[in-house]
């Protein structure tokens, strides 16, 4: 600080917040009241910043099937699954395949997410680009999945009848092993598998949930079927048209 | 186009060279004055040719967007497009390495308000991008990046220099396209382009086959348009407006917190018009610095880990926190659980699933920042608007208790608050100021007053070191020639992206590194000391060079500040220089930054001391 002037700190425009050094000061550090010293508020937010009272508890989840429209483009499924894994949603099932229209797919996914959770899911999927709309479906919608069950063949006729009750049907019967399908909704798989327990279960293929809205409900807001082959004259859709 | 400048033309003491118009500035971007820039446009006009190939089609795409300068490096699977840049009106800077070429891409757009472009080949180009995409993506930032891929034949055979561009970085781009028509491909640019600064603005890639770029393209390319889906409402539904409105209304301790979608939207005016109108205090978020002038009474700074005491009691302590394009980042909140405990949430914001994805939003408006803040401000005129007196005697005595200050002893090393207030003061107030990661990005965000939007570049969300030196190289080239560029580093992090020295020398680039040198990787040394018991496991850096010297070598100035007797005439010096200058300022290596909110803690429980974490 030699000669003073501009390169004094002190004296320097720049160094207006500067304080000079002395004793009490710390070395490294700010001045003002301690953390203890400062008043806090009492509230809180849960996880996912929802405020909260002191002791309430975490919130529940719940089972959301969603139904995402989709451009029919390379890399639309592996980008709908790599953002769920991204952001550590809980996938339980996946399905896609096409629609009425050329060039969309629709994938099916259930999840078991809070609240939030499920919200955040919907928002983010509808954010990619290729998706054209996402819906969450009702409770009252149709849902069913396929299973293909292997079973051990030593009662052919019990497991017949077992695949009756559940109105399935036999793919392949040999001497060992019996291979059944079955759609129903999960509930109904669950059940199914459960009966074809007794017989021992060698193998279990599961397509998971695909679901549409019931009635004239869309299933994606918005959505608008296409004609598919040998329903161009129905009155039903022609007004999709315009 | 002239041959860029040689070495010698630039960055050196006899910089009188670099003045000849002849030799660097026809040839660099920086020297250019508004006057060469509509010229370089008409000549893009009459430059718009018919395509003939792939490649040329996406030069002719880029030249349709506007585009006058691409960063990107060589490489077998992009030379086709290199190719046909020959001739072009756009401006090829060659990095020295494509994480450099990400980064100035990233800061060209934060500063222009238009999507930055890089380019890289297959392979390791591509994978070179990735940091510099990450971040754009982190931030937002509209970037376009364009890859070179082996020919779609060989795809997926593990061909040499093949990666997966477009899987490797989905998670990490707003949309990828992999291009698979030469006759499309013009226009998959376009829209690549136009996504990227749509709506919540963030990096698209196209990877470009090398047979896509060789073959025919006939379809004239024409302007960049996004798809049409994903253009939003600018305009809030009017009702969730009238809700926000009214619980502004009836809050008796509102503050305004403006994030980077305050300047990544445009909307800083009506940001400021709205919080004087109703005299509402402003905190911003990091990425929100420059969106209201910190030198306003009404302005608390920014909040967050190390953000100021202020503004976080501020936001402990608001009854209504109104976040206008802010993510609510963790380094913003604290714990989630303690954060703003006592506000009710409005939350504006163009992307609906920013909206309760952190904090929850009792109030959530959707749409563009600008559009819905006046259609807020409508509808709070006229009616009651809050009175906050009270409120803020309160945050100007915060003020005073917890102020942002620092020792001054001539006979101790420099402290970098020092350094960064002493460049403010010699500098305008519409300065860039670029940063690296760690502590010195910190001090620069704490003891720079920012008035400007666009003036602060840093990598926030990554936080990737090195993006310093390419930031500033980036943001030189987009800006206008008579405002300063200054790049604050630190060691460390200077180190990561020093080669791109080469690129500013070569390129005469008007910029000033101060590298804030405390010879350790700071930051971590600051939370060694703080939570591992002050063990320095690969956080002493006592072997950098002279970054002085090395800056002559590369052909810079250097500088060097070792005390404060030495800080007034370097800073002098170092900005009157005309060209790239660096100034390696040993600061106290034991400088640590305050205030602190350990990670998960209350905002209102910032640290001032080591001994309060
Ligand atoms: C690419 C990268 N690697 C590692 C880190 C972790 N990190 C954060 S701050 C920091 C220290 C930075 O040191 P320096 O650049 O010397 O700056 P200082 O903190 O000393 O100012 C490190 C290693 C990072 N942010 N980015």
């Amino acid at each position: 600080m030699a000669d003073g002037g501009s390169a004094h700190p002190a004296e320097d425009p720049a160094a207006e917040r500067a304080r000079p050094a002395d004793g009490d000061a710390p070395a490294t550090g700010l001045a003002g009241p301690r953390p203890d010293e400062r008043p806090h508020p009492t509230g809180r937010r849960d996880e996912h910043g929802v405020r909260k009272e002191p002791d309430s508890g975490t919130e529940p989840t719940r089972r959301a099937t969603i139904s995402a429209l989709v451009e029919d483009e390379p890399g639309v499924l592996a980008r709908s699954a790599g953002l769920f894994r991204r952001r550590q949603f809980n996938i339980e099932s996946l399905t896609v395949g096409p629609t009425t229209v050329e060039g969309h797919s629709r994938i099916t996914l259930v999840v078991e997410e809070t609240e939030a959770g499920i919200e955040q899911a919907k928002k983010q999927l509808a954010k990619l680009t290729p998706v054209i709309a996402v819906g969450e479906l009702s409770g009252d919608a149709v849902a069913a999945e396929l299973v293909l069950l292997k079973v051990r063949g030593q009662e052919p006729d019990k497991v017949h009848a077992i695949t009756s009750m559940y109105d399935g049907q036999t793919l392949d019967a040999g001497p060992r092993t019996i291979t059944v399908q079955i759609t129903g909704d999960e509930n109904q798989i669950d059940d199914a598998i459960d009966a074809f327990d007794q017989f021992g279960i060698i193998e279990i293929a599961r397509t998971g949930q695909t679901a549409l809205e019931r009635g004239d409900s869309p299933t994606t807001p918005g959505e608008e079927p296409g004609h598919s082959a040998g329903e161009t004259d129905d009155d039903e859709f022609t007004n999709y048209d315009d | 186009m002239s041959e860029p400048a040689t070495p010698d033309t630039g960055g050196r003491d006899d910089a009188d060279d670099a003045d000849d118009p002849d030799e660097g500035a026809d040839a660099s971007t920086a020297g250019r004055t508004d006057d060469e820039r509509a010229e370089r446009a008409a000549r893009t006009d009459a430059a718009s040719r018919e395509p003939g190939t792939g490649a040329d089609a996406v030069v002719s795409a880029l030249e349709a967007a506007g585009v006058d300068t691409a960063f990107g490096v060589q490489g077998g699977a992009i030379m086709p497009v290199y190719d046909a840049l020959v001739g072009s009106s756009v401006h090829h800077v060659t990095m020295a390495h494509e994480q450099g070429a990400a980064h100035a891409a990233d800061a060209y757009g934060v500063v222009r308000g238009d999507p930055g472009v890089c380019m890289a080949t297959s392979g390791p180009g591509a994978t070179n991008l990735v940091t510099g995409i990450a971040d754009a993506s982190m931030d937002s930032d509209a970037v376009l990046a364009l890859t070179g891929q082996v020919p779609s034949a060989m795809v997926g055979s593990d061909a040499f220099q093949e990666t997966d561009t477009v899987g490797v970085t989905a998670p990490i781009t707003k949309h990828n396209y992999f291009a698979s028509d030469s006759d499309a491909v013009g226009s998959t640019v376009g829209e690549a382009f136009a996504l990227a600064k749509t709506g919540r603005p963030g990096p698209t890639l196209v990877d470009l086959p090398k047979d896509v770029s060789f073959g025919d393209a006939e379809t004239p390319v024409g302007e960049p348009t996004p798809p049409e889906r994903t253009v939003p409402d600018p305009a809030a539904d009017e009702e969730q407006v009238e809700a926000a409105a009214r619980a502004i209304e009836e809050a008796e301790r509102p503050l305004c917190l403006f994030g980077g979608g305050v300047i990544k939207g445009d909307a800083t005016e009506e940001a400021r018009a709205f919080a004087r109108a109703h005299e509402i205090p402003v905190v911003t978020t990091m990425p929100g610095i420059g969106s209201f002038p910190e030198d306003d009474d009404l302005c608390l700074s920014w909040a967050g880990m190390h953000g100021t005491g202020y503004a976080n009691m501020a936001i402990t302590h608001t009854d209504c926190l109104i976040g206008v394009g802010t993510r609510f980042d963790d380094r913003l909140t604290g714990g989630v659980d303690t954060f703003a405990p006592e506000a009710e949430v409005v939350h504006v914001d163009i992307d609906p699933a920013e909206i309760s994805k952190n904090v929850h939003a009792d109030y959530p408006v959707v749409g563009d920042a600008g559009t819905v803040i006046e259609q807020i401000d409508a509808e709070i005129r006229g009616a009651d608007a809050p009175d906050t007196t009270e409120w803020r005697e309160q945050y100007d005595e915060w003020r005073e208790r917890y102020p942002m200050d620092y020792a001054v002893d001539p006979d101790e090393p420099v402290t970098p608050e020092f350094v960064v207030e002493a460049f403010d003061a010699a500098t305008g107030d519409d300065a860039y100021v670029a940063t690296g990661v760690g502590q010195h990005q910190m001090w620069a965000a704490q003891y720079w007053t920012f008035r400007e939007p666009r003036t602060f570049v840093s990598s926030h969300g990554l936080g990737a070191m090195g993006y310093g030196l390419p930031a500033a190289i980036g943001a030189r080239i987009a800006a206008e020639d008579d405002r300063e560029v200054v790049a604050f580093e630190g060691d460390g992090s200077f180190l990561m992206t020093i080669q791109e020295l080469s690129v500013a020398v070569r390129e005469t680039l008007d910029i000033t590194v101060v590298v804030l040198n405390n010879e350790y990787i700071g930051m971590v040394r600051q939370w060694q000391d703080a939570f591992f018991e002050g063990r320095h496991m690969a956080s002493e850096y006592d072997w950098m060079p002279e970054f002085d010297t090395l800056a002559e070598a590369f052909g810079a100035k250097g500088f060097r500040i070792d005390d404060y007797d030495d800080v007034a005439e370097t800073v002098e010096e170092a900005l009157a220089y005309d060209g790239p200058s660096v100034v390696d300022a040993h600061i106290d290596p034991e400088a640590n930054v305050y205030p602190m909110v350990a990670s998960g803690a209350a905002n209102g429980r910032f640290a001032l001391a080591e001994d309060q974490l």
